[in-house]
């Protein structure tokens, strides 16, 4: 059986191992050959920030295990373009492509996927 | 209807994990299936053996074991979640078991609805 599935991140970068975590379940979902979007919401637009420097923080680098997704066919990555430009941010600061949904348009586009993953 | 449910907060750390409880438990009043609750992120510590809370308090560690028993509900605690936090097989209370992503996943896609607690 297929289903639909959304990924909604809703946490920042280096949020304890949060988003290790949470990527380890969106890849499993794609090696089950289910149908697999990620959106990025709120403070979780910042995992794509370009240049992130976690060197000096005992942090690993976590906007480097995004670049998996595409590896895994999932290439479906939505970003709420009000919670990008509420934090200064733009799509040219990301480190990869991403299509923008609007904060007005967000229920039907979750209404799409027949189980949306609240991360 | 069948649900799948999973927990990612510690059993202390916010009223989601009282909140999944008592979800869990009205659902089962009304003759619903849990096919399977996932601990997940720090929803781990809900399968501490050694936990130990006052005698006045309820208690979420007995509270989901007797509630695994009496429904034979399947709890899973994800094994690279437990073992990143310490938790090893032989800490893992009665009725819970460790388990891979892979059984979350089955959950989210047999079951009817899967709610995310935490």
């Amino acid at each position: 059986m297929t289903k639909r599935f959304l990924f909604v991140l809703r946490k920042p970068s280096y949020h304890g191992v949060y988003v290790q975590e949470i990527l380890d379940v969106i890849l499993t979902t794609a090696a089950f050959e289910q149908e697999v979007s990620v959106l990025l919401l709120d403070d979780a637009v910042f995992h794509l920030k370009a240049n992130q420097n976690a060197q000096n923080s005992g942090c690993k680098n976590t906007s480097t295990l995004f670049e998996i997704l595409p590896t895994m066919d999932v290439n479906d990555i939505f970003v709420e373009m009000e919670s990008l430009l509420e934090r200064g941010l733009s799509v040219e600061m990301l480190t990869q492509p991403v299509q923008l949904q609007s904060r007005a348009t967000l229920a039907d586009f979750m209404a799409q996927f027949d189980v949306v993953f609240a991360g | 209807m069948k649900f799948a449910i999973q927990i990612n907060t510690s059993p202390y750390h916010s009223s989601a994990s009282l909140t999944a409880f008592r979800f869990a438990s009205a659902i089962l009043a009304q003759h619903h299936e849990i096919f399977r609750v996932f601990f997940y992120h720090d929803g781990i510590y809900h399968a501490l053996k050694s936990a130990a809370p006052p005698d006045d308090e309820f208690s979420l560690f007995k509270g989901w074991s007797e509630l695994a028993h009496q429904h034979k509900i399947d709890l899973v605690v994800c094994i690279s979640a437990a073992q990143r936090r310490g938790l090893i097989d032989e800490n893992v209370a009665d009725g819970f078991r460790l388990g891979g992503l892979g059984q979350l996943l089955e959950a989210t896609i047999l079951a009817d609805r899967f709610l995310v607690f935490g």
